[in-house]
């Protein structure tokens, strides 16, 4: 079966002599629950802004389904970008619009210039953003603006308006980092869901390595810009977890066992 | 035990420091500097008052001659060389020129705010319209006027445009300071699902910049009727403040003046009280 | 239901944007301005201004006279700015909500500013002009009572913002009203303070301009003369000097704004 996605080689560098990533390499399937874990600073934002281009990789190459990434033109990478949904740590909401409006923002991608100046949005637009609040328990909310919400409820619509895109992928960049335990069930839930339900590929950088394993069909290691680990969630000992986070890690290492039980 | 050590360290200097003098204000650079500023501006102001021109002139006795004029403008008010109705009119007229400088103003400085924004356009752009802004801003709005009434001759006319340059800069600086404010994350997101510059202008900057960008506005516009008074009394504008212009150079009659102060000082203070309650409305909506 | 926010929101809009329109249109005609003229204006300024408003050599020679005139100007802004911020940081502190003696003189001390802001300079120049005649002091007075206004209301608004909090804690140690103001209010505001006295004086450099077009002093003065008389390069000088020392003034204002801050 050939890869959604294939990163090789990737390298970025900021300034002069600050690598953030070192020769990266790995792939990713159709459908596939991917977690990318590592400590602060260790690159995983960088690796996955380089994926959709929000920043430019130095060098190696990107192929997402047949395009090649790194080499594509202005309009062809929009096109690309529109398969690829994205989700932040802050949400990142346009707080004084309602959510409706929020979730359709997934849909400029696709419209002409002036259509998405003016706001025009089809019938069948909004039918469907109304249709993704509803599967992501956000019914109620549909009218009200953005900064009236919890933390958890923006970052359903931050879902939302990556759903809307009708994506074949989702980058995640710590979508539970904000949030209290429960609304980062609920979220890692809902991801979790969209990736079974949908056959959408989720590739989500975590903080929380138990909450990596749980939710995960492989997970991948980082540190110093350095792919470290490669494998399936249930396979990752607590060595592998000593040399992603470093030794002085000891602490972090609890009761693995009991994570993969459970 | 490593922890002890670094706790000694820090606390032996400062065993020594209360030993010795401590002033209870340390000075630093930014103390200093406020020193230096105030210590400067006073110099320069006595300096001042030994410089002044003062042309003969008794200070005393101007100063309470200028008791008694105030007197005779404020309390006995008249109007004898044109109408109430006339007054409200050159009022009007006042208002239309703020309102058309400031329209005028908003819709260009829109279009150079948004170039003038570090995180929307390029730091070179940036800084070419920024460096442009600080000179057109620079050049006192009566001399804008007068050098486009050699070509639009002296009025209404030249006005409008001069008094709108001075506008473009002011609003351009505010309003490119409100879209470098906004979040750099929201416009990521809209980049990450490909929407292009003008889709996220439009549906993401200026919807999350727009209750500052309309108070701007307004306060220009307030700044505008005063400067559209002053336009009128020094640069042939019409309106109020020729009327004032007039009274106040031409017939002399100071009780006029004051009735045409009251009226700049009604519009002027109704603006404000408005101008207060669209910032409270903005504040909570 | 569904499609009623993007409804009404276009309908807001529209509303807007014909009432502006509207509003517009009468403006036009009641300061009877020609859009037309206007904007064929811009091009014919820009022509004319190549062709003769720039310094020549001989206008050159003025420029000892003109830097003179700029000097005065630039004294009687510092010294009318000043002075205002004296009574203002008065008038200040007996007006903030925070550190107003009682409600009553709070009331009257804001009413007072009120009054003296929202009459502009161009106004108090007109009607001193009776008393000071055409001499530096028309101007002066002109400037300190505006400034007066401005900088009452920035300063109060600073002192509620800046040391609400300190207040009451010093307050609560039992520190006395004084002490208070002299201890906990200037220091903490005095950053803020300075920074409007700073831009005020920028402010009135421009506003001296106007005002001695009006008055017959200072470097408005000189301007008149020149332009007047159609000596455009020296008129042009006189613009380049102004620009030159607004420019400088908000130069080092930026400079201590950046230290003090
Ligand atoms: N715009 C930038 N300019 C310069 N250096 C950068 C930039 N962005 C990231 N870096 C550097 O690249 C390295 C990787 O940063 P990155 O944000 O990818 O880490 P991370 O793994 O996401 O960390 P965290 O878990 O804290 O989010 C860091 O050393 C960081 O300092
Ligand atoms: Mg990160």
């Amino acid at each position: 079966m050939k890869a959604l996605l294939e990163v090789n080689h990737l390298t970025k560098q900021f300034g002069k002599d600050s690598k953030a990533l070192t020769d990266v390499s790995f792939s990713v399937q159709e459908g596939e629950f991917v977690s990318i874990i590592g400590p602060s600073g260790a690159g995983k934002s960088t690796l996955l802004r380089c994926i959709n281009r929000m920043i430019d990789a130095t060098g190696g190459d990107i192929r997402f389904q047949d395009s090649q990434v790194m080499n594509l033109k202005k309009k062809e990478l929009k096109q690309v970008r529109t398969k690829i949904g994205m989700i932040f740590q802050h949400y990142n909401l346009v707080n004084r619009l309602s959510v409706i409006e929020n979730t359709l923002h997934g849909k400029l991608g696709t419209k002409s210039t002036l259509a998405g100046v003016l706001g025009l949005y089809s019938k069948e637009e909004k039918q469907q953003a109304v249709q993704i609040l509803n599967v992501l328990g956000l019914n109620e909310m549909i009218y009200k603006r953005a900064d009236q919400l919890s933390g958890g409820q923006k970052q359903r619509v931050g879902i939302a308006r990556a759903l809307i895109q009708n994506p074949r992928m989702l980058l995640c960049d710590e979508p539970i980092a904000s949030l209290d335990p429960n609304s980062a069930k609920v979220i890692m839930d809902h991801l979790k869901k969209v990736s079974t339900t949908m056959g959408i590929t989720v590739v989500v950088n975590l903080h929380q390595v138990d909450v990596a394993i749980k939710y995960s069909d492989r997970i991948i290691g980082i540190n110093k810009g350095q792919v470290v680990y490669n494998g399936s969630a249930k396979g990752l000992t607590s060595e592998d977890i000593q040399r992603i986070y470093g030794s002085e890690a000891d602490d972090l290492i609890f009761d693995i066992g009991g994570i993969h039980a459970g | 035990m490593e922890v002890k050590e670094q706790l000694r360290n820090v606390t032996a200097p400062a065993d020594h420091l209360i030993g010795g003098r401590m002033p209870a204000k340390p000075l630093n650079k930014a103390a200093i500097v406020t020193r230096l500023t105030l210590y400067t501006l006073a110099v320069l102001t006595i300096y001042a008052f030994f410089s002044f021109d003062y042309k003969e002139l008794d200070f005393m006795d101007a100063l309470l001659g200028t008791f008694a004029n105030l007197k005779t403008i404020f309390l006995e008010p008249h109007l004898k060389h044109f109408s109430f109705g006339h007054a409200l009119y050159q009022v009007m007229v006042t208002l239309g020129l703020a309102f058309l400088t400031t329209l005028f103003g908003a819709i260009i400085a829109i279009l150079f705010g948004l170039l003038a924004a570090e995180n929307l356009s390029s730091k070179k752009t940036s800084m070419v319209i920024k460096s442009l802004v600080a000179f057109i801003r620079a050049v006192p709005t009566v001399l804008w006027v007068l050098i486009f009434a050699v070509a639009a001759g002296l009025g209404s006319t030249a006005a409008v445009i001069g008094m709108t340059f001075h506008s473009i800069g002011y609003l351009i600086k505010a309003y490119s300071e409100s879209f470098e404010e906004m979040d750099r994350g929201v416009i990521e997101a809209l980049q990450a699902s490909g929407a292009n510059w003008w889709q996220i202008v439009f549906q993401a900057v200026i919807p999350s910049s727009i209750t500052y960008m309309i108070s701007w506005t307004f306060l220009r516009f307030e700044i505008n009727f005063a400067v559209a008074v002053a336009m009128g009394a020094a640069a042939g504008a019409g309106g109020i403040g020729y009327d004032m212009f007039m009274a106040s150079s031409f017939y002399l009659d100071m009780r006029e003046i004051g009735a045409i102060t009251y009226f700049i000082l009604a519009v002027a203070i109704i603006l404000e009280i408005f101008a207060a309650k669209i910032k409270r409305k903005l504040k909570t909506a | 239901m569904q499609a009623d926010i993007f409804a009404k929101k276009k309908r807001n809009t529209l509303a807007y944007l014909c009432l502006l329109g509207a509003v517009t249109m009468l403006a036009m005609v009641i300061t009877e301005y020609n859009a037309v003229k206007g904007i064929a204006s811009i091009p014919k300024a820009v022509q004319w201004g190549m062709a003769n408003f720039y310094p020549t050599a001989e206008s050159l020679e003025k420029l000892p006279v003109i830097l003179e005139k700029m000097q005065e100007t630039l004294l009687v802004s510092i010294a009318a700015t000043t002075a205002a911020a004296v009574f203002a940081l008065l008038f200040a502190i007996f007006g903030s909500n925070t550190t107003r003696i009682n409600r009553f003189f709070g009331a009257v001390t804001r009413g007072i500013a009120t009054v003296f802001r929202n009459i502009d300079v161009a106004a108090w120049a007109l009607i001193l002009l009776f008393s000071f005649g055409q001499s530096s002091l028309t101007g002066y007075f002109a400037l300190f009572f505006g400034s007066f206004g401005f900088l009452t209301r920035a300063f109060t608004e600073t002192i509620d913002e800046v040391s609400g909090g300190s207040v009451e804690a010093l307050k609560a140690t039992g520190a006395g009203y004084f002490s208070i103001i002299f201890q906990s209010v200037i220091p903490s505001s005095i950053p803020q303070i300075i920074s409007w006295i700073l831009f005020m004086i920028e402010t009135n450099i421009r506003s001296a301009t106007l005002i001695g077009l009006l008055t017959g002093s200072g470097i408005g003065f000189t301007f008149n003369l020149y332009y007047k008389s159609l000596a455009y390069d020296t008129a042009s000088l006189v613009v380049i000097v102004i620009i030159a020392a607004i420019l400088l003034i908000e130069f080092a204002s930026n400079y201590v704004r950046k230290v003090i801050l």
